[in-house]
């Protein structure tokens, strides 16, 4: 039962992420942005790469066993799945290399194997699901947060307000760094502590945003026109001035991800990050450290995930700055 | 002036109290000290007695009010006490042997981030429009998407190991640690130039738009003059605002350059509480990082009431 709920979920997600892209083509503001998007090469690069990254981390996360008593494996285990070789090789190298004798290896491996023996590409691709995870999990628990809070303070003004920035301005006074290690060792080390304390320590900078912009639109024509009309607060707020939040919150978001990413591959390098058993690219840097002190040096792991880490980030970054420009004309930089 | 001061102190004291709230309900409700006991205990099964003399020892088995005034008092007055799992050694004790380095490290690499990051915001707005300006801010995201931890096993490797032009890692005492704390500082600079040049390139071509600038050029103003005169008096003002917010993100660095550069400062003290799962240092370190932080924010106002005469002090 858990393993198919285990696959019904990515699929949901997929599904969804898919069906919000295809009803928002229609409307007239989005095409426009959509065309725009079109027209810059780079960006549509950096969308490819995040589908392809997507697309490792969705095959990673469907997956099935054996047998009763085997462990499920995702397809992507499925893939890989060869004996493991003895120790380190180059890559696509035949035979091993740290060995007094160099053994013949039993596959091919792109991007060599580590200590254990481990294929390095399928190592690296593990770190993708991980990396989404913690993404977009985290930023489902902060966009509504942020949202709900910057909203409410910044349409309602006065005590809400003020108790609002007291909350976020206690928060943020404490160095993320130091409020995420304090969670976790309270919570205890695993990936959904890891997000709860990410969410803590992130929503503040929306929240921030949103009460600002919400402060901007209050006094705007159009909103006193609908409370003209007797339109109460809760339907201004959520037909009236949340769509117009939409572009900031999806432009922070896409920004935040790499944030997030890059976050998560710090704090597992300082161990209280994810589970040494999941695949995660901090892990694998946290490992790879020691192997550029040997005799000949081992090179792949590191640049193998801080690699694969690297593209993901970059590419979320240009996605964001494409987005920026692309929904929003005013916010564009010069 | 000294009014205003003594007024943005009396802020901080809310969002202190609000702080010591929360690291209570973090450290004190959140994990029970039965628990704390239990970790704390080598032994595998420790028995009531243990336990209850460990919750003693570290001052976890009085009254919750008791325990709050106590927190407070740690807070406000810095006493820190023992820490969790070392015994003896008071915290504050150690804090006091390893602030130094700590103190240098990161002084110098906000200092020297600053700088840097001007000089080249300045040149890639000078060249605005320009394929300068486009590669320019490319390379800055470039730079934004590398993960710490490489920038620093690069730096160790090319620096240190291949070019031998710095030692790769360790500390010396007072003059000797220079040469310790280049390296470091180096890789600590180029780290957040992306971002910040990025950033401060944003906060200088608002400027540039301003009526100002056009008066000036119809005065006949060199260009150059204009950008390193009149824009960047002006755009002061936001980089030190978003300078000061960096602060905390330095904390950060520290935590890994002191690892990876074996300094012992109190990053490194950090690190290991973390491994020791030592809640008394975590949250001696938590106090001591917001203080920091919060006395940031107040000498920003006051820097701001200082630099910028429109800034009223009432």
């Amino acid at each position: 039962m858990g393993s198919i709920l285990n696959n019904i979920i990515p699929v949901l997600i997929v599904a969804i992420v898919v069906m919000v892209i295809a009803r928002s083509r229609r409307a007239p503001l989005w095409a426009e942005a959509y065309r725009r998007l079109g027209r810059n090469p780079l960006a549509l690069l950096a969308l490819a790469v995040i589908l392809l990254y997507g697309a490792v981390a969705f095959l990673d996360s469907i997956g099935w066993q054996n047998s009763r008593a085997s462990a499920r494996s995702t397809i992507i285990d499925r893939i890989f799945e060869r004996p493991p070789e003895r120790t380190y090789s180059v890559p696509m190298a035949t035979m091993t290399t740290g060995e007094p004798t160099p053994h013949k290896l039993i596959g091919w491996h792109l991007l060599g194997t580590d200590g254990v023996g481990d294929d390095v590409l399928y190592r690296t691709l593990k770190g993708c699901r991980t990396a989404f995870i913690i993404g977009g999990f985290t930023s489902l628990l902060v966009v509504p947060i942020a949202l709900f809070f910057g909203l409410v303070a910044g349409y309602f003004g006065k005590w809400v307000d003020d108790g609002v920035q007291y909350t976020y301005t206690t928060l943020g006074s404490i160095p993320d760094i130091l409020l995420i290690i304090a969670l976790v060792l309270v919570l205890g080390k695993g990936l959904v502590n890891l997000c709860i304390a990410l969410g803590i320590t992130s929503w503040i900078g929306l929240c921030r945003l949103i009460r600002g912009e919400t402060l901007k639109h209050r006094d705007r024509e159009y909103v006193r026109a609908a409370r003209a009309l007797g339109a109460g607060s809760g339907r201004i707020l959520l037909r009236h001035i949340l769509p117009n939040l939409i572009p900031v919150v999806i432009i922070t978001t896409t920004l935040g991800f790499s944030g997030l990413v890059l976050s998560e591959a710090i704090l597992s390098y300082l161990g209280i990050g994810v589970p040494p058993d999941m695949g995660s690219w901090g892990n694998m840097i946290d490992a790879a450290r020691l192997e550029l002190a040997r005799d000949p040096i081992i090179w792949w792991n590191l640049v193998s995930a801080s690699g694969a880490l690297f593209v993901l980030v970059l590419a979320f970054n240009l996605l964001g700055d494409a987005l920026r420009d692309a929904i929003d004309p005013r916010l564009r930089s010069s | 002036m000294l009014w205003y001061i003594v007024r943005r102190l009396l802020y901080a004291v809310p969002i202190l109290v609000g702080v010591s709230l929360l690291t209570f309900l973090i450290f004190y409700i959140a994990v029970s000290p039965q628990q704390l006991a239990r970790r704390n205990l080598s032994a595998k099964n420790p028995t009531p007695q243990q336990i209850h003399e460990w919750l003693a020892e570290h001052g976890y088995d009085r009254p919750m009010p008791v325990q709050f005034a106590h927190h407070l008092e740690e807070l406000f007055l810095l006493r820190f006490g023992k820490s969790d799992t070392q015994g003896a050694e008071p915290i504050w004790e150690s804090i006091r042997q390893r602030w130094k380095p700590s103190f240098m490290l990161t002084s110098m690499i906000f200092v020297a981030e600053l700088i840097t990051a001007i000089c080249f915001a300045l040149v890639v707005a000078y060249f605005r429009g320009t394929y300068v300006d486009y590669w320019g801010t490319l390379l800055c995201v470039l730079l934004m998407s590398i993960v710490y931890m490489v920038y620093i096993i690069a730096g160790q490797y090319l620096f240190g190991k291949i070019l031998k032009y710095f030692p790769l890692a360790g500390w010396g005492r007072g003059l000797e640690a220079w040469k310790f704390v280049l390296l470091p500082m180096l890789v600590g600079v180029i780290v957040s130039l992306g971002s910040s040049v990025r950033l401060y390139r944003t906060f200088m071509l608002d400027e540039i738009n301003q009526d100002y600038v056009r008066t000036a050029r119809a005065k006949g103003v060199s260009e150059r003059a204009i950008l390193f005169v009149h824009v960047l008096k002006n755009a002061a003002i936001p980089i030190l605002t978003t300078s000061v917010q960096l602060i905390p993100a330095l904390f950060l660095g520290n935590l890994l350059l002191e690892q990876f550069f074996d300094i012992p400062g109190l990053g490194n003290f950090l690190v290991d509480a973390i491994e020791s799962q030592d809640f008394a240092v975590v949250r001696a370190m938590v106090f001591l990082g917001t203080l920091v932080t919060i006395v940031g924010y107040i000498l920003t106002d006051i820097s701001y009431a200082l630099v910028d005469p429109r800034v009223r002090l009432e």
